[in-house]
């Protein structure tokens, strides 16, 4: 597939960014945090966004979805990190909606993508339990009894998890902390006895809880796939994560990047705009350069998804590891070309990092993905 | 069969036939490319042989058209000549900045009789071309150019010095420029001529550089002459050509460390070994490579992504500066990790246990990446002026 958009791509572009430039800007973004909002995100510009297709907008037609694959969902997500929109795109259409068609058998692709696209459910992934993203050091236990399993355990960074109606929760039902083999993923309903969410909020003001789950009893029949091998297929699905969260990255970094170089043109000292300054020019040439750079992996890996290549993990690596280190730089340079006015809560580039770090560390940082990257590549 | 597919097999068939097994061998380095002329550089007696039956079809430039002596093919024969070229690891049959610079320029500001003058020797690498731009005061401020060309009715008499001359004394032709009118400002008056170097007035010294090579010469114009009707464009606008060949004087740049085989990882994984878990021995080099190696995937995909916006009809406008500065860089980059991946093995100078000292000289010469064609901090200059649209001081 060629690396440029289509007419139809360019039009759901036009559409998403005119949409969340009304909709779900930094401002509301700023409303609901003040608010203390319970959901921390707007359930009405939610059904809006499910009546555009968006909630189905990677799935398959033949599950409900728009089939618009994971270019045109990539699309939407870079412009929800240019507004910093906050919504259930990340945690049920970029996440939970992939990894159950990576994993679900045909049966529960049906039911569930059919509900996920139709914008009647919400799902999350329950997977890190650390400080850091290690997928295979799970330790949530699942021991079977009888035609159910028992999990006990905890994770962290589940997203939206007090609005979430289905969790996917992976535990291990057999072999030890960093075996591939023995992880289960189990869909478990958000009022089940056992499970308990304390909400938080993270610097982002999005919700990212800590669930626990104390003898939580799960029949056989909602284990996603086979049990004890949930792995690859998992891998796959966050591989597909990353790259979308990439896209977000790329359209908060391109946003923060745009806006200082608007403030650059406008800033006078020493009796000049700033931007006129030789040590300004430089550092933003420079990082347009790694902008326009981080554009081309984001497209490439997300065509490769779509084309069914067999280097997605590679590509995946490669472009989170890269949006990670443009967007650190990025949002780092806002701040410090914004000056003192940056530094103030009324000013909104300080979203922008604040996003940006959570964005980050989601599903693997930057030295997460330039080991594996290495890794990858034989070294 | 469709159409392409005929193509395809008679390519195949031909080169089959006419490649001689000599040239489907890899070159050692840059220098080893065949780029004709008068008085060729013979590294293997069939390079002559080799270019002289391409050429003959016109496909030493297949994308050129047929009436100035090239192959006359479109985009989709091209791209499958190359990899009917590549599928038997077939050598390009001539490699000239006639073909790279001089060609395009001609093709988009020549005359007529110029393009019929020119082309077919290109092709045919009878004669070889050099650039003359550069000056000891223009080098950055490369408009600032003061080599002059005196009007004598039929010909201009050209006094001056250039510098940084790429193969000068390799070359037959120039194509120089020059100034013609000092009043206005000193992007005008800069004409583009072209002109015979095998004559009195023209003296061509190599300046050795710091990694022992001389791809590189100080060329001094005493009276020398051109003839008007090498005048390329309109008298003056010669400031209009020499960006539009700056282009892709930075593109071809940018491609230079492109075609390495082993990736640098690998190589250092063959030097230093991997610990238990088979990373790289040494942490901290592994991180500087995985970092190299990350950037160059993210640049091969803006390659890719640039031209297909191209073949789209759309276009980055600054992007020739970004390869420019970007692919520069990398090749710095990837030269000083040879070094670290190396360690004593790229450090010789010369020998069969240094490889001739490829590596070491390599380093050295691609210091000069980021300073020949527009240095890395004029490029961005011109991303900031031009792209952000950021003021002057």
């Amino acid at each position: 597939m060629a690396l440029v958009l289509n007419e139809e791509q360019v039009m759901l572009k036009d559409s998403a960014a005119g949409f969340l430039r009304e909709k779900a800007t930094v401002a509301h973004l700023r409303a609901l945090r003040d608010s203390n909002s319970e959901h921390g995100f707007s359930p009405a510009v939610w059904k809006e966004m499910a009546q555009m297709g968006w909630a189905g907008i990677a799935i398959a037609e033949a599950y409900g979805g728009l089939g618009y694959g994971y270019t045109g969902l990539g699309l939407i997500l870079e412009q929800a990190g240019r507004n910093l929109s906050a919504s259930p795109l990340q945690a049920t259409v970029l996440v939970a909606a992939t990894v159950i068609g990576e994993l679900g058998s045909p049966q529960q692709k049906e039911t569930l993508l059919a509900s996920i696209a139709a914008g009647e459910s919400l799902v999350s992934l329950a997977l890190q339990e650390g400080s850091h993203h290690a997928p295979l050091n799970c330790a949530m236990t699942a021991q079977p009894d009888g035609d159910d399993f028992v999990l006990n355990g905890s994770k962290v960074l589940v997203q939206d998890a007090s609005s979430a109606d289905t969790f996917i929760v992976v535990a291990r039902s057999s072999g030890a902390i960093g075996d591939e083999q023995g992880l289960t993923a189990f869909l478990v309903d958000a009022g089940t006895e056992g499970l308990a969410v304390e909400r938080r909020m993270l610097v982002d003001s999005r919700e990212a809880s800590l669930l626990v789950l104390s003898n939580v009893r799960v029949a056989a029949a909602n284990v996603l796939g086979a049990p004890g091998a949930a792995w690859p297929a998992l891998g796959r699905a966050l591989d597909i994560a990353n790259i979308g969260l990439a896209a977000e990255l790329l359209g908060l970094s391109t946003e923060a990047f745009e806006r200082t170089v608007a403030y650059l043109k406008e800033r006078k000292q020493f009796g000049r705009v700033i931007g006129s300054f030789q040590g300004l020019q430089h550092r933003a040439a420079e990082l347009f350069a790694e902008l326009e750079l981080a554009r081309s992996i984001v497209l490439q890996a997300l065509h490769a998804i779509d084309d069914g290549q067999q280097d997605v993990s590679l590509l995946a690596s490669a472009a989170k590891a890269k949006l990670c280190e443009v967007a650190q730089r990025a949002t780092n340079e806002a701040i410090q070309m914004h000056g003192g006015i940056g530094m103030t809560d009324e000013h909104e580039i300080g979203f922008f990092i604040k996003r940006a770090r959570v964005a980050q560390h989601t599903y693997g940082d930057y030295n997460y993905h330039l080991d594996r990257f290495a890794q990858l590549s034989g070294f | 069969m469709s159409d392409l597919e005929a193509f395809r097999q008679h390519t195949r068939d031909w080169l089959e036939e006419n490649c001689p097994p000599s040239m489907r061998t890899p070159v050692k380095g840059f220098e080893d490319f065949y780029n004709g002329g008068r008085k060729p550089e013979i590294h293997h007696p069939d390079q002559k042989l080799w270019c002289d039956r391409m050429a003959a079809r016109g496909w030493t430039v297949p994308h050129w058209p047929k009436e100035y002596g090239g192959g006359g093919l479109n985009k989709e024969e091209v791209k499958i000549l190359h990899q009917e070229m590549a599928r038997i690891g077939a050598r390009r049959a001539l490699d000239s900045f006639g073909i790279s610079m001089l060609g395009p320029a001609l093709l988009h500001f020549g005359s007529e009789a110029q393009k019929l003058e020119h082309l077919p020797k290109i092709v045919r690498g009878e004669i070889r071309w050099c650039q003359g731009y550069s000056e000891p005061n223009a080098g950055s401020d490369l408009a600032s150019l003061a080599t002059r060309a005196e009007d004598k009715g039929d010909h201009y008499l050209i006094n001056g010095q250039k510098i940084w001359t790429s193969y000068a004394d390799k070359a037959d032709w120039i194509f120089c420029l020059v100034r013609t009118d000092n009043s206005g400002s000193k992007h005008e008056g800069i004409s583009f001529v072209l002109f015979d170097m095998d004559q009195p007035g023209v003296t061509v010294r190599p300046i050795k550089l710091i990694s022992g090579n001389s791809p590189f010469c100080e060329t001094f114009f005493d009276n020398a002459i051109a003839d008007k009707k090498n005048l390329v464009g309109e008298e003056g606008n010669g400031w209009t050509i020499a960006k539009y060949l700056l282009t892709h004087e930075r593109e071809m740049i940018s491609g230079f460390g492109a075609a390495a085989k082993k990736s640098v990882g690998q190589q250092a994984v063959e030097n230093l070994g991997t610990d238990a878990s088979g990373r790289l021995a040494n942490s901290v080099l592994r991180q500087t490579i995985a970092q190299y190696q990350l950037d160059t995937m993210v640049f091969g995909a803006t390659m890719a992504r640039v031209g297909d916006e191209a073949k789209a009809g759309q276009g980055l406008g600054a992007a020739s500066s970004i390869f420019k500065y970007y692919g520069t860089e990398l090749n710095k980059r990837r030269n000083e990790l040879n070094l670290a991946a190396c360690g004593e093995r790229a450090l010789g100078w010369e020998g069969e246990a240094y490889n001739d000292g490829v590596l070491s000289r390599d380093w050295l010469r691609s210091k000069g990446n980021s300073i020949e064609g527009g240095t890395s901090e004029v490029q961005l200059n011109i991303i900031a002026k031009r792209v952000l649209g950021l003021p002057d001081a």
